[in-house]
């Protein structure tokens, strides 16, 4: 067997970067006005990466790399879920980049080489892989908010991100120097062989832990270290907004769970706590904050702090039905917001953002259809049954009964109550109230395809939430149960 | 199941069906078509229904036409359904009651007819779903589920001050349904895992654990019923919303409140339900006095007979916390009169505000000269709404008010007290609205009942009167269900 074929486990990553340096050669050679093309080239890719994810599917966990690099399958779950939430990202967003000279060669490069962090963070099994992949993927973000260079709101955007974003990357690093200092290792199973078999220094060990998990909140953008998720979720361009708040909270989920469950599960009782902490400010501030905004971007900013804080009632109730549900609800937390802010992308015209609330006014009136998609997808950000949000934070909220958590979950019911109101609201404007303008909404037949599948996916997972359910909890098993 | 096919599933997802086709009309150049879908539905609705009466077993207080199917295999949730003497009648009322609205709102709806029929429709469904889970998530599912249709049936379709009435009613509801999300989770850790609600009936739990997990479904319920001081919702949604939300509202929505009491709180945490019941029966009587009073002032008809209506069911909670089988069968015969009596005064008030669009007392007077049949029907109505003996209205009250003189006189008494308020509210409105000289000229314009008007009140009419002349069956039919709660009730589950 030569060297090459050991490397299975790792063809998708290898695949993508090969496709990526192709379509920036491509795109090139290719004529200035249209760039069909590239897109279509783009897409192929991340169809051949999930057909290889799939391929190289097996049931056991691979290392590979010296241990840098594992597969398991909660890495191809994540992975495939990855591709599709980027692929449904690029459909919704053509037409709105196109009218604003934005769908360019760099961009759909940019996604992939974005595309291709989080499949690395995802499949990390050492700290520096791990900061490799979180690397790759900021940088690409940074420059995706700034790629509209003559807006002033994004290129204020994009510094403030880059510059919160690379102090929450010195926050991680010095973190992970500090747990290097204690175990003297940087690799997760040998972390995790240190700090359980007591050799490791406890003092450093909760002083590296503190500073990871500032830096992890900075990414995630849980309360206190959210203040740049409105600002840039505001500034940016709503399909860089809806590529920001969706796949990477797949990464970032998989960044939690490598970090602070793998390496660092003996160390829960201090890591729990912070959590507590963290979760319940996101919660509170996400939901009392979203009430007060006029601007759907920035309500949705507020909406993903509190649904982050939510998540981390998952992984901090310290158990394996608490990390698959999280999962469970990072899953369908990117499917909720993909079909979000799809919906302020495909009301917007050239020259029109609708991206206040009172442009989704009478929305009923205008199009039936586009209306009753997005109550679905509000429904489910409230929580409210038969549709999918409900059960992610019913199985949330089930795991933290379980680890006794009871306070806490009251608190988290209260929330969501208050976060009921302000997604309620735009139930109501799109209903209730009468449209401000009479414009006919003209959408590509692809993205009305796609918003109806999206839709009517939060109910039909809504009725029948039992496979993804299992799918999670299988996946976070097998990844725990590792020697 | 019999005759071979799953009734209660079909009672349940026929008018969802029935509701998507009529929502895949389209706009309101198809209204003709919604109109006909609709009315098609509710029929078939009512039909389907119907096999679970003839079909049921008197005898036995388990639960029948079973359904038990697995759904969400990781948290060992069922499709579980099943129906006992108590929960079969709620089934007919509700389909009943589809059919009523839909023809009722058959000309009077004019924009967006095929959402106003199809949110009828699905929620009429998800009704069904509520009354006949046997699983607590499926339960939950459809109590949530059909939050989402009386929301946007009163926001579109009510009156001036829709929204703040729907928001208020989405939130009050919400918030009682999370905390009973939270019971559910603790009962499914108690048990082992199960979330079967005849599994929580055998549940031994401590007395501390039962009263949280008591006054978390007091939230919830008692939202829905509504209890004295949870109330101030329901003035407020029925006032904004249009006459077939109203009906429904009353007529159902209430009923779900009550039943939630009877098949969760009572036998899960009977041991709370004693030991509160002392808070129980002073809310209800509170509800029933003061309310009654409240109603008394009103001068808008439909928040009148709102606050009646708050009163009315402060008598069935009264008659569930005693504990007796008088109070228990009289609080059940209760619910199903008034679903027909306030429903029909609903009904009565949205003829009137269809020809004047006023619901003010002021804006009407002398009725009777121009719509004598009109007249007739609602004296009808307000009297079965006062208690008169006759009407169904008086059978509930009677055996409520029998059992609670044999557990405490003054608790009778008071209760009985509605008899005098309740005919003074009722027949004090009917004076002034009907009676007297023409008042103004809209009155003096006003037609009387249309053929499709008359038949439907005429068929409310009947309704009332049988039920109050001959209520025998639907005592037997619940007899063996009330006799088992009442000994779920008296056993401690401590």
């Amino acid at each position: 067997m030569n060297y090459l074929s050991t490397l299975f486990p790792a063809y998708a990553e290898m695949f993508l970067l090969i496709m990526v340096s192709l379509v920036l050669v491509v795109d090139v050679s290719l004529p200035k006005h249209t760039r069909t093309l590239t897109y279509l080239l783009v897409q192929l890719s991340l169809l051949g990466c999930s057909l290889i994810t799939v391929a190289t599917h097996t049931m056991g966990v691979a290392h590979l790399f010296n241990n840098m690099f594992v597969d398991d399958l909660m890495s191809d779950v994540l992975k495939l879920l990855t591709y599709l939430s980027v692929s449904m990202m690029l459909v919704y967003s053509r037409s709105y980049l196109m009218a604003r000279g934005l769908f360019t060669g760099e961009f759909l490069a940019l996604v992939l080489f974005a595309t291709l962090g989080m499949m690395v963070m995802i499949s990390a099994s050492n700290f520096v892989t791990l900061y490799i992949g979180l690397e790759i993927l900021a940088l690409s973000l940074y420059a995706m908010v700034a790629l509209q260079r003559d807006s002033a709101v994004a290129t204020e955007s994009a510094m403030k991100y880059f510059i919160l974003g690379a102090m929450a990357s010195g926050f991680l690093l010095y973190g992970m120097s500090m747990i290097y200092g204690a175990t003297g290792s940087l690799d997760i199973q040998a972390i995790s062989a240190s700090i359980a078999g007591g050799t490791a220094k406890v003092n450093l060990l909760v002083f590296g832990l503190a500073f990871l998990v500032a830096g992890l909140a900075f990414k995630l953008g849980a309360v206190p270290f959210h203040m740049w998720v409105p600002d840039v979720y505001h500034g940016a361009p709503t399909a860089m907004t809806m590529f920001i708040g969706t796949a990477p909270k797949l990464a970032a989920f998989a960044f939690v769970m490598r970090i602070l469950v793998e390496a660092m599960q003996p160390m829960m009782v201090h890591w729990a706590g912070m959590l507590m902490v963290l979760a319940v400010l996101s919660m509170a501030v996400g939901n009392i904050t979203a009430i007060a905004q006029t601007n759907l971007k920035r309500m949705f900013a507020y909406s993903t702090i509190a649904h982050m804080g939510f998540m981390l009632v998952g992984i901090l109730s310290g158990s394996l039905e608490g990390y698959g549900s999280a999962m469970f609800y990072a899953v369908v937390y990117v499917l909720m917001s993909l079909g979000g802010f799809a919906m302020i992308m495909l009301l917007s015209r050239e020259g029109f953002e609708a991206d206040n609330l009172s442009d989704f006014k009478g929305l009923n009136q205008r199009s039936p259809w586009l209306a009753f998609m997005m109550m679905l997808l509000m429904f489910s950000m409230a929580g409210v049954p038969p549709t999918v949000g409900f059960y992610a934070k019913f199985s949330v909220l089930n795991a933290a009964v379980q680890a006794g958590h009871i306070p806490l979950v009251i608190m988290a019911v209260l929330f969501s109550l208050i976060g009921a109101f302000y997604y309620l609201r735009i139930v109501k404007m799109m209903y209730f109230d009468a449209p401000e303008s009479h414009e006919k909404i003209y959408i590509q037949p692809d993205s009305t395809l796609l918003i109806s599948i999206n839709g009517l996916a939060v109910l039909g997972l809504g009725i029948l939430p039992g496979a993804l359910m299992n799918v999670c909890a299988a996946s976070v098993q097998q990844s725990l149960l590792l020697p | 199941m019999i005759l071979g096919y799953p009734l209660l599933s079909v009672a349940i997802w026929l008018p969802i069906i029935f509701g998507l086709l009529v929502l895949a009309t389209g706009n309101d150049r198809n209204a003709p078509l919604a109109r006909l879908i609709a009315l098609v539905g509710a029929v078939l609705g009512l039909l389907v229904t119907l096999p679970l009466y003839t079909g049921f077993d008197r005898m036995t207080s388990a639960m029948q036409f079973v359904e038990l199917k697995d759904w969400i295999t990781h948290f060992n949730i069922h499709y579980n359904l099943g129906i006992d003497g108590i929960s079969m009648l709620f089934i007919l009322l509700n389909s009943f009651f589809t059919l009523i609205v839909v023809v009722a709102g058959w000309v009077v709806i004019e924009k967006r007819v095929a959402q106003y029929m199809a949110a009828f429709l699905i929620m009429s469904g998800l009704i069904n779903g509520v009354f006949a889970a046997l699983d607590a998530m499926l339960f939950y599912v459809f109590w949530e589920a059909m939050l989402i249709p009386m929301f946007l049936i009163i926001g579109v379709w009510g009156g001036p001050n829709r929204v703040y009435a729907a928001l208020k009613f989405f939130l009050y509801t919400l918030l009682g349904s999370l905390l009973m999300l939270v019971a559910f989770l603790y009962l499914y850790l108690h048990s082992g895992g199960s979330f079967s609600i005849l599994d929580y009936h055998q549940l031994r739990i401590p007395l501390d654990a039962q009263i949280l997990i008591f006054i978390a479904f007091f939230f919830a319920f008692a939202v829905k019923v509504p209890m004295f001081p949870v109330h101030t919702w329901l003035p407020d949604a029925h006032v904004e919303a249009p006459t077939g939300g109203s009906v429904v509202l009353a007529a159902i929505m209430l009923k779900v409140g009550a039943y939630g009491f009877i098949r969760f709180s009572m036998p899960i945490a009977p041991d709370a339900s004693h030991a509160l019941s002392g808070v129980m029966i002073a809310l209800s009587l509170i509800a029933v006095v003061y309310i009654g009073l409240v109603a008394l002032t009103q001068s808008d008809m439909k928040k009148l007979v709102a606050y009646s209506s708050i009163s009315h069911m402060g008598f069935v909670t009264l008659g569930f916390f005693i504990f007796n089988a008088y109070g228990m069968e009289g609080a059940l015969l209760q619910m199903i009169s008034h679903g027909f009596v306030a429903g029909a005064l609903f009904l009565c008030i949205g003829v009137m505000y269809d020809r004047v669009h006023s619901r003010q007392i002021v804006d009407y007077g002398g009725v009777v000269n121009t719509m004598p049949k009109f007249a007739a029907f609602f004296m009808l109505f307000a009297m079965a709404n006062s208690g008169l003996p006759g009407t169904s209205g008086f059978v509930g009250e009677f055996l409520v008010i029998m059992g609670a003189v044999k557990v405490n006189f003054w608790y009778g008494f008071a209760a009985a007290s509605t008899l005098v308020f309740g005919a003074a509210y009722t027949l004090w409105m009917y004076k002034r609205v009907i009676f007297g000289a023409v008042a103004n000229d809209h009155v003096k314009h006003m037609h009387d009942l249309s053929s499709r008007e008359f038949m439907v009140m005429a068929v409310l009419a009947i309704s009332v009167l049988l039920m109050g002349l001959y209520p025998l069956p639907l005592g037997e039919i619940m007899h063996a269900s009330v006799n088992d709660l009442l000994v779920h009730l008296n056993t401690s589950k401590i």
